[in-house]
């Protein structure tokens, strides 16, 4: 088996005496779209974090091809290779469409001209050329969650993390975001999912990893982690376990 | 479409800036009042201060209330190499920017750790701080302030005896380099970087995007802008002393135009300074002296409407996209 891209060991991380993680563990294979699934408050959010840099585990280690990425920081993340979007959209609002996308070309890119060719690609990617010159304020929450897609591409990743990407969006745009990211796999890069929407889901991932409660529950193909009987519970509670 | 629009936009304001720099330069040779000469001096040392402050605090979006220091620092460094060492000022002033941009790292340092208000509160307490210390250093000659005597005319000393128009062009040149370090900065990676960091601090980190020297290299730059405009502050005046080149005031003087303006934009400064230096000057020599303070009501009560009328600053009657008060409006 090639060496997964990513590797979580044990991570754990508790805010102010609240366990978040508690020592999860799993691989990431190259090119593979992960999802993250578990209940409200089961700690993908805060995994997410610490995957991306933003916080650093209180104990465990995150290796990125081998090497360790985790209390490493956020900027060194992006620096070698992750990027990510947020559950809630962060857009630069003085900016338009394309400098937010520029913001993120200039992590790999020192120049101008060239930030902005690489921006431009990103948005054709993502089919936002249209809104390029907009505000990025004047988009709809759809538009945003391209441009985000756009603005963590422009970065230039190997692993993508989307935070509820899909999360509150009609069925037809959803379809829109999925496609997208099935186009963003086919350019190699790999991706981890947060989402609550399990019928958009569950189709598009290769593999699932479970939290609940912080810790991992399980992981494993879509259709053996829907008929794990400790999801079910996790999810509906006992009663539906049983049945 | 897209970068084409930039460029294009960039261009434009390039072109502008040449035209109004022409205007500028043709300006002061009709007129005759040395009253009104004078006042124009002002307005233009103001635009480029303001601008200075708006690398800092309109691109960056740390809103500093103590640029007073950095102003101070620049004036009294050069002013004192002048008068005890016989260094022209053209390079004092240099030295003052150097301290000066020294001096907001120092500040930063600490400060811009504290993240919102608090980053303001320090800088205004810290200001506040050495205005009182200068106040009582008797190196500096304490409160009694610093005179610079006449010596000879010089334009490597920034000497005209009584005359304004010289200082016009060493006003106008000092926005017009601003105003470039402003345009430069704009279109540079830096630029993007500070105004990632102004709108949305994690979104910008997580793009790579290191948060704390951003800051400390907009506040250098902006620092050292300040301290040579108080350089040139001091040789135009003459005279120094803690109150007039370290005081509150004039921290608020130098943020307003920018507020004014328009934050994080190229043109807000200097349309800032062009409507609130004639005003509160002109106010000032009409209604105040009679000690009721009758200027300061007829300016305040402008700076409101002006705030209430145009909140994203005086830019936006020209339909000049503004950046930072643009998207705060519209978002409301």
């Amino acid at each position: 088996m090639p060496e997964p891209i990513l590797q979580l060991r044990n991570v754990s991380k508790s805010f102010g005496g609240v366990a978040a993680n508690v020592d999860v563990s799993f691989d990431v294979a190259r090119g593979e779209i992960l999802g993250l699934i578990g209940p409200n408050g089961a700690g993908k959010s805060s995994l997410f974090n610490s995957i991306s840099g933003a916080v650093a585990p209180d104990r465990g280690e995150i290796l990125l091809e081998g090497r360790r990425i985790s209390g490493v920081g956020a900027v060194a993340c992006t620096q070698s290779g992750i990027g990510r979007t947020f559950q809630v959209v962060r857009s630069f609002d003085s900016m338009t469409v394309l400098e937010n996308v520029m913001v993120g070309a200039f992590a790999r890119l020192r120049g101008s001209h060239e930030a902005m060719a690489k921006a431009r690609a990103m948005l054709e990617f993502c089919g936002l050329e249209a809104r390029m010159d907009r505000p990025a304020y004047m988009l709809t929450p759809p538009e945003k969650r391209r441009l985000e897609i756009a603005r963590a591409l422009a970065t230039q990743p190997k692993l993508l993390l989307l935070d509820e990407m899909l999360t509150g969006l009609t069925p037809t745009e959803a379809q829109g975001g999925v496609q997208l990211i099935r186009d963003v796999r086919a350019q190699g890069v790999t991706i981890i999912m947060v989402e609550h929407v399990m019928e958009v889901l569950l189709p598009l991932i290769d593999r699932a990893v479970v939290l609940h409660l912080g810790r991992k529950l399980t992981e494993g193909s879509p259709a053996e982690v829907v008929r794990n009987p400790d999801v079910i519970r996790a999810y509906l509670g006992d009663h539906y376990a049983a049945v | 479409m897209g970068d084409n629009a930039i460029l294009k936009r960039r261009r434009r304001e390039l072109i502008v800036g040449a035209v109004l720099l022409i205007v500028l330069a043709v300006l002061p040779l009709p007129i005759e009042s040395v009253y009104l000469r004078g006042l124009i001096v002002l307005t233009l040392l103001y635009a480029g201060l303001s601008q200075g402050w708006n690398i800092l605090g309109g691109y960056c979006g740390q809103i500093s209330l103590g640029h007073a220091l950095y102003f101070g620092i620049g004036a009294y460094s050069s002013t004192i190499l002048y008068v005890t060492l016989g260094i022209p000022p053209t390079l004092g002033m240099f030295v003052g920017g150097a301290l000066a941009a020294l001096a907001a790292l120092l500040v930063g340092w600490p400060c811009f750790r504290l993240s919102g208000h608090y980053y303001a509160i320090a800088t205004l307490v810290i200001s506040q701080m050495f205005l009182l210390l200068a106040s009582n250093w008797n190196f500096i000659n304490a409160s009694m302030g610093i005179t610079i005597p006449f010596r000879t005319q010089s334009w490597l000393d920034l000497e005209f005896r009584t005359a304004i128009l010289p200082f016009h062009y060493v006003m106008l040149a000092y926005v017009a380099v601003v105003w470039i370090i402003a345009w430069f900065i704009e279109g540079s990676r830096w630029g993007f970087y500070w105004r990632a960091v102004k709108d949305d601090a994690a979104a910008a980190s997580s793009l790579g995007v290191r948060i704390f020297s951003s800051k400390m290299a907009a506040a250098a730059i902006s620092g050292a802008v300040t301290g040579v405009g108080g350089a040139l502050y001091a040789q135009y005046i003459a005279f120094i002393d803690p109150d007039s080149v370290l005081g509150l005031s004039l921290s608020v003087l130098i943020a307003l135009p920018a507020v004014v303006g328009g934050v994080g934009t190229l043109w807000g400064p200097l349309i800032g300074a062009a409507v609130l230096i004639p005003v509160q000057q002109l106010s000032a020599s009409w209604l105040g002296g009679s000690g009721d303070g009758a200027d300061l009501m007829i300016y305040g009560a402008l700076i409101v409407v002006l705030a209430l009328a145009r909140p994203q600053g005086l830019v936006s009657l020209f339909g000049i996209r503004s950046q930072a008060g643009g998207a705060v409006v519209d978002r409301a």
